[in-house]
Formats: structure tokens, sequence, C-alpha cells
């Protein structure tokens, strides 16, 4: 369990990080929602159906793998928390099926999401499909173009797909969207919110469902090695999936925290997305937490190879973690990342998702420091949706060249 | 200079306050100065310079688009700061409004300061609460800014009571579970939620959200102390190099609020 000392207030703040930067318009849904959620908490047949929908849907417990190939490359025993191989191919399907459950318990009929290159539009469509519930999925129109398959899946999986035409007609512009629709239906429709950050009680809320990953993690270790890993590494993006992996440690002092951020071209070129190492204190998305920006407060545009990391926040509890010293973030590279997607299909057959390399990459750095000890690294999701861009990365698909 | 000055001299009208707001920098930094004197010549009583922000929640397309358009021509916080100085100038009371982000990154106190230099009357918070607001609340009171908070529908009664207790100037009510821009129908929430913050307290109470024309605005005017049009300035002044449109808009509007 999750000591007081890194739970947040009843508003939701961790430390001065977090809260509820909102409009009054929706801070009665948010209420609603928070309420409804306490209370499912509490309800031990809510518990006992998602953890069946976790077991029987998801595929939980995702296996500890134990790489043994790589980890004698690596210089220190790597292990990996194979989150890739659950149902859609990443630990968001643990955080969707919460919050559609959620929706369901609260009687309401709709879900709505925004999604950039369309990973939490897929598993939010999934979720829906799976609980019956309609479903509505905001997309730039620049991304509906690029991530065509991901709009074909949203739609084959029956959800509405709604390409956001304003601004920039990217991620930013779909979150506006979402809310527009959010605010003027939110009696019967539910926001699904894609990563442990945003006003309360959404970071405290998805941390709830995807906490799994860090309690499994820390009884596989044991079970497996006999101890605790000496390191538990996660990439960070918006950070669902570290919170979820660093939940299960953060009482055991000896096990240090690692989030490995998205470098991108390197954090001194400015094309980067190292929100926690390079960025300062604001409020983006109803939370105050690291923020890429201006000096006028302004956000920054942020690049990263890896599209579910591209994002210029990062969740408040991340932040809290990083200012008390008790995790720590380092940028990774696109270049240190694509280098570790190809060790790790090469010395074990495993094709990581860009994202996860980012964390595979931060632990293939910290090994050679580290002999004899353990690394336990979520492999948060696998590579599938990223041939394309392994493929334009590498070179590769020419049999004969 | 507070609004209350504004809101006195409808009163002794007896009628309500006209509200005008556009995104300073839109079309230009100087263009927007102009556009929003022509709105005081015209008739609106108060203005609300817009602070482009890169991230809005609660702007509708008009708006974003327009912002958007302002970021892209280098609109700085201190040009919005130049645009309320010059608009204040006038005698109408000015308020800035913003998203929060940037009056944490100028510094709340810094920000507060640099608003009462520049003779600007306060802030409209949009897209934050009292709950998270009191660094602002300290530094505004030592300042005597105004701090312009909204109401909606659906506010509780303890959080509508909240609302107005923390707010100085007036209160501002989104008359519809929506985001900016203009509508056919305005009054359906309006009227309750106007009247439900009239009995939590003696500030006048704005109107604002899908307004867009004077028999709109008498409409409003019957209820509520001020009209706030936003959307309908911007949208006009998409099109008028001249300011014609822009100063026959507000006419209409002025004379809406007299109960025309």
């Amino acid at each position: 369990m999750t000591t007081a000392a890194w739970a947040p207030d009843e508003t939701g703040h961790f430390g001065r990080f977090g809260g509820r930067f909102m409009p009054e318009a929706l801070v009665a849904a948010l209420d609603e929602l928070d309420t409804a959620w306490q209370k499912a908490l509490a309800d031990p047949a809510f518990g006992a159906e998602f953890e069946r929908m976790l077991r029987d849907y998801a595929g939980t417990p995702s296996m500890l793998y134990d790489a043994e190939r790589l980890s004698a490359r690596a210089g220190a025993r790597i292990l990996l928390k194979r989150e890739d191989l659950l149902h859609t191919g990443a630990h968001k399907i643990r955080n969707v099926l919460g919050q559609a459950l959620l929706t369901k318990r609260m009687g309401k009929q709709r879900v709505i999401a925004e999604t950039g290159a369309g990973q939490h539009g897929v598993a939010s469509a999934t979720a829906a499909a799976y609980l019956g519930l309609d479903c509505t999925i905001y997309m730039g129109e620049v991304d509906t173009e690029r991530q065509a398959l991901n709009v074909a899946r949203m739609q084959l999986l029956g959800a509405e797909v709604v390409p956001v035409r304003s601004g920039s007609r990217t991620l930013k512009d779909a979150i506006n969207e979402a809310l527009r629709d959010w605010v003027a239906t939110v009696d019967h429709t539910a926001y699904l919110f894609g990563t442990a950050a945003g006003p309360h009680p959404f970071p405290s809320l998805v941390l709830s469902f995807v906490r799994g990953i860090g309690d499994e993690a820390r009884r596989q270790c044991l079970e497996l090695t006999g101890s605790l890993p000496n390191v538990a590494a996660a990439c960070v993006g918006g950070g669902s999936n570290a919170i979820g992996l660093f939940a299960g440690f953060l009482d055991d002092a000896d096990v240090e925290l690692y989030g490995f951020e998205p470098g991108g071209d390197g954090v001194e070129t400015g094309r980067h997305a190292a929100t926690i190492h390079n960025g300062d204190i604001g409020v983006l998305h109803g939370a105050r937490t690291y923020v890429l920006q201006d000096e006028d407060g302004q956000t920054l545009e942020s690049h990263s190879i890896s599209a579910g990391l591209d994002y210029p926040g990062v969740g408040p509890q991340h932040a809290r973690l990083a200012e008390t010293g008790r995790a720590t973030y380092e940028p990774v590279t696109d270049a240190e990342a694509m280098a570790a997607m190809r060790l790790l299909a090469e010395t074990e057959g495993i094709i990581p998702a860009i994202e996860s390399a980012h964390a595979v990459a931060g632990a293939l750095r910290l090994a050679p420091q580290r002999q004899g000890q353990t690394l336990l690294v979520n492999l948060s999701g696998r590579g599938d949706k990223d041939m394309g861009t392994a493929l334009t990365y590498f070179g590769l698909g020419q049999a004969d060249a | 200079m507070s609004v209350s000055t504004a809101f006195e001299k409808a009163r002794a009208d007896g009628r309500a306050a006209l509200v005008g707001y556009l995104p300073a920098g839109f079309p230009s930094v100087e263009g927007s100065i102009e556009a929003m004197r022509a709105m005081v010549d015209a008739g609106c009583d108060i203005i609300e310079v817009g602070l482009p922000y890169s991230d809005p929640v609660m702007d509708g397309p008009t708006i974003q688009a327009a912002v958007q358009q302002a970021l892209d021509q280098g609109t700085r916080v201190s040009d919005v700061l130049r645009v309320v100085e010059a608009v204040a100038a006038t005698g109408a009371p000015t308020l800035v409004m913003t998203a929060w982000n940037p009056v944490e990154r100028l510094g709340i106190e810094r920000f507060a300061q640099a608003l009462v230099d520049a003779g600007g009357a306060g802030l409209i918070t949009p897209d934050i609460t009292p709950d998270e607001a009191g660094e602002w609340t300290a530094a505004a009171d030592a300042r005597d800014l105004d701090k312009v908070f909204l109401v909606a529908p659906s506010s509780t009664p303890e959080r509508l009571q909240l609302t107005v207790d923390a707010s100085r100037g007036f209160v501002y009510a989104t008359a519809v579970m929506g985001v900016t821009g203009a509508r056919e129908t305005t009054s359906e929430l309006a009227a309750p939620l106007v009247e439900r913050t009239k009995a939590a307290t003696d500030l006048p109470v704005g109107v604002g959200l899908g307004i867009s024309n004077g028999a709109q605005a008498a409409e409003i005017a019957g209820f509520a102390d001020a009209v706030i049009v936003g959307s309908a300035f911007v949208r006009t002044l998409q099109h008028d190099a001249d300011l014609r449109g822009l100063s026959a808009l507000t006419a209409d509007l002025a004379e809406g609020v007299r109960g025309a």
C-alpha cells in the first residue's frame, strides 16, 4: 500500500503539485466522479469485478520475465514486467477497464476520450465495446491522417472517431474538444482520462487502476529472486505506467525508482519532451506540475520519436516524487531508445513499444555500475504499432538489401 | 479602477452594463487597442482583455482561432499589459481574462502589481476556482483588484456561496453548459442561475456565453446586471478593417442593455 507520505491530501495535492485547476462548470462532475470512485474503492464487489475483468479479459497478472541474454549484455540482472502481453498490448487496458466499469456503476451510458497517436483511443473503444458503452473519441485531424490504422481499429470496435479541425489539429485540440463535449453532456457521459495526470481525482483514480503493475511485480520479484529489486524503472510521458509500477515500491526505501523521460534529439537541442528534467513548475490541463513552457507560460511543443511520450506535462505525483528525491528522472534520447528496441528484439525476441524501449535504454545505462544487482523494468507495451517508425528509422523492409 | 464604478453608473441609468471581450493581439496588438477603444466609444462599459494562451480549455472555436492568430503573431504578456494600459486610459474599467498558467509563470504578486501599474481593474479567471486561488486572492485584496470567478448551472449551493464570497467586482455566470460561442437561445439556464447567485451576494452578476445581438442582450438585461459579449465581437472583427461593423454591433448591444 502507498503510505500517507505519498498520498495526496483530500483535494488532490501532492505537496505543492496536483490539485484541480478547472472551470467551475466541471467541478460538480469531478466531485461526482471522486465520490463514485471512493465508494467503488470501498466496495468489495467493485474490486472483485475489476479483478475478474483484469484476469479473464485483460490477462493479468502479466508475467515477470528474467531476461538472461539481455542481462548478460547489460551487466546486471534485468527483469521485464511483461505488460506488453496484456490484451491490446499495453498496460493501458487496466486503466480504461477500471474507468469504464466505474462509468457503468455511475449509471452513465457513454464514454468519451481524447487520443493523440490513437493508443488511448483504441483502449477506450475496447473497454467500451467490452462493457457495452457508447464511445466517442476525439482525435486531431492531423493525427487521424497519420494514424489511419488506429482510426480503423476504433471504428471496428464500434466507436465514433471525431476528427478535430481546430487549432493545430493535434492532441491538445482533441483534449479541448473532448472537454467541450464533456461540459455539455456530463449528465450521461464519462471522460476516460488517458494517464495519471490532469485534475483531481484523475491522477489518484488512474493510479488506483494501474497500481496492479507494481503490486504484481513486487510479489513476482520476491518469488523469482527471493528479494526486492535494487531498481524499478519505467518510461514517463504522462506517467501512468511508471506510477503504476512505482506504487508497488514506494514504501521500500531500498528500491530506487527511475523514470526515463523522452529526450528526443537530446535535451540540449530543445527538441525533447523531458518535462521533469527540463521543465518548470506550472499549471497544465488541470494540475500544477512540471511543464515545458516559455517565459510567458505558453506551452512549448514537445518532441519524441514515441508518440505515447510526446507530452509537455507530467502527472503531479511524479513531480512530487522528483522534488522529494524519492524517484530519479533522466532523459533518454530517441537514438538510445531505438538502439534498445533493436537490442531487446535481437537478444530476447521481444519487440517493445518505443515508449517502453526508453525504460530498457535507461536500465542499460544504469547496469554497468550495478553488477550483481537486479533492475526491474516495466515493459509497458509491445512494438507492433511502431513498426512503421522502425522501418523508416532502421531502413528495414527490403529483404534483399 | 474597479468595475464597480461602471456598475454604479449603469444602475443610476436604470440599465445593465455591457461588457465586451477581445483577445489582445487580435487582429494585431495595435488593432486590438483600436477595436477596444471603438467598443468603449460605442457603448461598452467594461472591457475584458483576453490574454492569448496556448492551451485554452473553455474557448469556443471562434475565440480559439483569434487567440491562435494573436499567438502566431508573437503576442506577449507584456503586449497584453500594454493593451490594458491603453484601454484603461479611456476611463472604462479594464479586466484581464486569462488562463491561470501565465499568471503563475510571471509570478502572482508580480502579475497583480503589473496590472495595477497598467491601470487594470482585476482578473477574470475562468479555468480556476477559489479553491486554488489563495495566493491570487491575497495579492488582489492587497491592491483592491477585482477577482471575477465564474459560477455555472451545475454549481451546488455550497460552491456558489464559496465562489461569490471570493469574488470582487462582479460574479460571472456562465449561461450554458458549454464553452464560449454565440448560440441561439441563452436564457433557459441563465435566469435561474442569476437568481440563485443574486440570492447569495450583493455583487452584480454578469451573464456570458452565447450573446450575439441586441435582442438577446435585452433579454439578458432583464434579469442580469451585466451582459458579457465575446465571440460575436471577435467574429465581427474578423472582417471589419474600419471597425464600422464592430461599432454597429456595440451600439446594437448597448441599446439592448437599455432594454430597447
